[in-house]
């Protein structure tokens, strides 16, 4: 008749504990489920409206969305030119020049504010500052808007991959007698390019999908575009006018629309994934 | 003040290729070395030691101005290298660094690049680009750090960063010796390596010294009496004794010396 | 004195070069500010603070009536929804985080953290969609009149319902605002050292104990900044919310009725502002957008900065 030497803990901590876990499990269920109950209506429903036409065909024929994709790429590509150039130098500069010193903090705190300001303000800028001044909703309105969005995702994202680039490395090449400028070029920026281009994915499948910046400066258009300074489609504004309108043809073709737009930004992620996973940093 | 020249190292002028005078560095406000004066003779080795924290490592990264790079960080008074003072405001610190090298603590290869082109690092970004200059001096070099033999087959396939720690050592050396120096600093470079590793390093410093000048940072006292010419002892940032490394381990005269080298603190 | 360096050209143009990339993100920023600014300047010259605290939003131009801009039943559904989202995904987030770091074995953190990511990166307005033929349905047929039946004595709950309304949006932006409260919670959470969990442990603590006695209070202020994060998140959202809250300028107690937020109702009609003054005044709001985004992330950065100065503390000790 010994009694064992350890209790089991028992009462009331016992199944809070309990509680609580099968809470917090239930909770990651919930999230884990509503996704796979989006990308499940999506692919029922978009799938059935893939054909030919809806890829060959522009919006005006009542088929295809053809212009939309066209229009999104080509957006996209234009905001790209500027963006990604000004987010990979302005990085650059955060991590090598502006670890400490006024104008690094301010630059910092700056593409902070940009990062945190919703899209649908950049909109309102780009409106204010492009469409009201020029008269004209434009593809140049949407693409300047959609690279301010984009510019403070990759500065950030280029400095803290910067940063993990070791300060060995910069000094090993210092020490060789190699100037500063072509340090960074190809010391720092080689070793940590898998991370950069992971940062410029990832802007763009996030500047891909925005619509609300688009409604107020590309407008969308039925047709291709033909010059920079007139309305553009885009397929998320594509999405948003079917979605909204009273056709069911255009309703699974918005569904279509859902599904190729998730489809890139899905790939692009996993894309930005495997390339981290790659590189010799960030193991 | 400055601490006396001992009577050997003052040998003729023609013989010695570095000179520190009144040798002062700052981190901001902090002063972590003192006045120092000393002089490197040509193709010697030279090392420096001394407990932790005492300036030495600071002192040799004055000598190629890398010093100058930790943030806040200067320097006062003179470096001459060949009789010309380093921190003349017209001279160019990238001009410095390639006639002194430098061999970091920790193996630093590029890991990006194989090892062929770690070997050939500095030129490559100089801008040297003649295929048979690069891979002339790539097999000169490696050749010198001791390391072409266990690479010849493998040089433009094998990331610098798969070597062994000890291999990555003698490339980060030969990547060094690629831009030919005059004289090589070292800064503690077995510190990270096993006793085999260590020993290899060893030899190549005594190799190296026929056509390099040396100086070498290092806490360990029997590494520094078995690879240098002359010691340089430091503490608290002063040069406080330097002279023939047999005479300093033998017949230390300061205090600090003798307790340091036998033991009595550090 | 520090002497003066010698500094080649290339290098100093190539640091020209750099800064002058930073300073076109300053100056981005100082024009959008700016632009918005004077773009809004008549309507709150007109309006003063009326345009804020005023409940009349009638843009039509009528001869007997000069059209009145008031933005406070935007103010209250931006509020309203947002932080209906909060109650919803800040349990759900916490939890997940807390399942994610503390509680899963290892293999499911990575796959199961990729899911939860993928939330995130799903464009607002495709959740827009899915919301107008799933969502609101499923809610208002549901959940709805479950919720009416048994909590309709409190006015947020009364009947009639729509499906297009306030609730709907709120628990759209809840989805949508889940993983971004996820993310930064774990990240506050591996941020509590491991010594803190050990002692409680060895204290016979149970895991749950642990997680409530040790690792949250040492990572309360930046949790808090986790949820401000996901509210400033939310209070921007445009899309999702244009396309299922109904859309309607007045204010209704009753979340099962239709609302309107900032965001969309400028999305909304940016097209139909035929003359300048209601053009400025979608304008102001979005300025008035900015600000109250502005403020909500500056104080959310302030806690999380405060969070890791603490956690550092605690590693020196």
């Amino acid at each position: 008749m010994s009694s064992p030497r350890f209790k089991r803990v028992r009462g009331s901590r016992y199944w809070v504990n309990h509680i609580m876990h099968a809470l917090c499990m239930l909770a990651t269920l919930a999230g884990i489920s509503s996704l796979f109950l989006i990308l499940g209506f999506l692919v029922i429903q978009g799938v059935g409206a893939f054909n030919w036409d809806l890829f060959t065909q522009p919006e005006s024929s009542g088929l295809g969305i053809s212009n939309g994709i066209i229009g999104t790429i080509e957006l996209v590509a234009l905001a790209s030119l500027l963006g990604v150039p000004i987010g990979v130098m302005s990085g650059l500069f955060l991590s090598e020049y502006g670890r400490r010193g006024r104008f690094g903090n301010i630059l910092r705190f700056f593409t902070d504010i940009l990062n945190s300001t919703p899209s649908i303000v950049v909109g309102v800028f780009g409106f204010a500052f492009i469409v009201v001044n020029t008269h004209h909703f434009s593809a140049l309105a949407g693409a300047f808007t959609l690279m301010v969005l984009m510019i403070p995702i990759i500065t950030r994202s280029t400095e803290e991959i910067a940063l993990l680039v070791p300060n060995s490395l910069r000094e090993a090449a210092l020490a060789l007698g190699v100037r500063q400028w072509k340090v960074i070029l190809f010391i720092v920026m080689k070793t940590a390019r898998a991370g950069i281009i992971t940062g410029i994915l990832l802007s763009v499948a996030r500047v891909a999908g925005e619509t609300a910046p688009l409604v107020l400066t590309a407008l969308g258009n039925l047709w291709p575009n033909r010059s920079l300074t007139e309305p553009i489609a885009a397929l998320p504004l594509e999405i948003y006018n079917f979605a909204t309108g009273p056709d069911p043809k255009l309703w699974s073709q918005a569904w279509a629309a859902c599904l190729i737009l998730v489809l890139f930004v899905t790939l692009t992620s996993l894309l930005a994934r495997l390339s981290t996973r790659r590189s010799t940093l960030r193991k | 003040m400055a601490t006396p020249m001992t009577q050997e190292s003052q040998a003729q002028t023609a013989q010695i290729v570095m000179q520190a005078k009144q040798l002062s560095a700052f981190y901001g406000e902090n002063r972590a070395v003192k006045d120092v004066n000393l002089d490197i003779e040509r193709n010697c080795v030279t090392a420096f030691i001394g407990p932790s924290g005492c300036g030495k490592t600071t002192i040799l990264r004055c000598f190629n101005r890398m010093h100058e790079l930790v943030p806040s960080a200067h320097v006062k008074g003179q470096v001459l290298l060949d009789n010309e003072n380093i921190y003349d405001p017209m001279i160019d610190p990238v001009q410095i660094r390639r006639r002194v090298g430098m061999v970091f603590q920790k193996p630093n290869p590029f890991p990006t690049m194989s090892i062929y082109d770690n070997a050939v690092a500095g030129l490559k970004l100089a801008g040297v680009r003649k295929r048979d200059v690069l891979d002339d001096l790539a097999e000169k070099s490696l050749r010198r750090a001791a390391l072409w033999d266990e690479v010849k087959d493998r040089l433009y396939k094998a990331s610098g960063a798969s070597l062994s720690g000890g291999q990555q050592q003698r490339l980060c050396i030969a990547r060094a010796l690629a831009i030919e120096p005059e004289v090589l600093l070292m800064d503690e470079p077995c510190s990270a390596l096993d006793p085999v590793a260590t020993s290899k390093i060893e030899d190549l410093i005594q190799e190296l010294q026929r056509d390099y000048t040396v100086i070498i940072v290092t806490h360990n006292m029997q590494q520094a009496a078995r690879v240098s010419d002359y010691t340089a002892f430091f503490y608290l940032g002063e040069l406080i004794e330097f002279g023939k490394t047999e005479r300093i381990f033998e017949k230390p005269e300061k205090k600090a010396t003798e307790d340091y080298i036998t033991g009595k603190f550090g | 004195m520090k002497p003066k360096r010698f500094s080649l050209p290339p290098d100093s143009l190539f640091k020209w070069i750099l800064a002058t990339a930073g300073l076109f993100i300053v100056m981005i920023v100082g024009l959008m500010i700016a632009v918005m600014a004077i773009e809004s300047w008549p309507v709150f010259q007109q309006f003063g603070l009326q345009f804020i605290y005023g409940g009349d939003w009638n843009p039509s131009e009528n001869a007997d009536r000069p059209p009145t801009f008031g933005a406070l039943p935007f103010i209250y559904g931006t509020v309203v929804s947002s932080i209906l989202a909060l109650i919803i995904a800040v349990p759900l987030g916490l939890g997940t985080a807390i399942f994610l770091n503390e509680l899963a074995p290892r293999f499911l953190r990575t796959p199961i953290s990729f899911l939860v990511e993928l939330l995130a990166a799903i464009p607002s307005v495709v959740y827009g969609m899915w919301g107008l033929f799933y969502l609101v349905p499923f809610l208002h047929d549901h959940i709805m009149p479950f919720l009416s039946d048994t909590l309709g004595f409190i006015p947020l709950f009364a009947p009639p319902i729509r499906g297009f309304s306030m609730f709907s949006a709120g628990v759209i932006l809840a989805i949508m605002i889940l993983p971004f409260i996820t993310a930064v919670a774990r990240e506050v959470l591996a941020a509590v050292p491991n010594s803190q969990r050990e002692a409680a442990l060895a204290l016979s603590a149970t895991k749950w104990d642990m997680i409530k006695k040790a690792v949250i209070p040492y990572g309360r202020s930046g949790i808090v900044g986790a949820v401000m994060l996901g509210w400033g998140r939310a209070l921007g959202e445009t899309m999702a919310v244009t396309m299922v809250i109904g859309n309607s300028h007045f204010i209704k107690t009753s979340l099962f009725q239709a609302g309107y937020t900032m965001a969309s109702v400028i999305a909304n009609e940016i097209r139909e502002a035929t003359y300048p003054l209601y053009v400025e005044a979608l304008i102001a709001i979005g300025l008035l957008l900015f600000a109250v985004t502005f403020i909500v992330n500056g104080l959310a950065r302030l806690l999380i900065i405060r969070m890791s100065k603490v956690s550092m503390g605690g590693q020196n000790e």
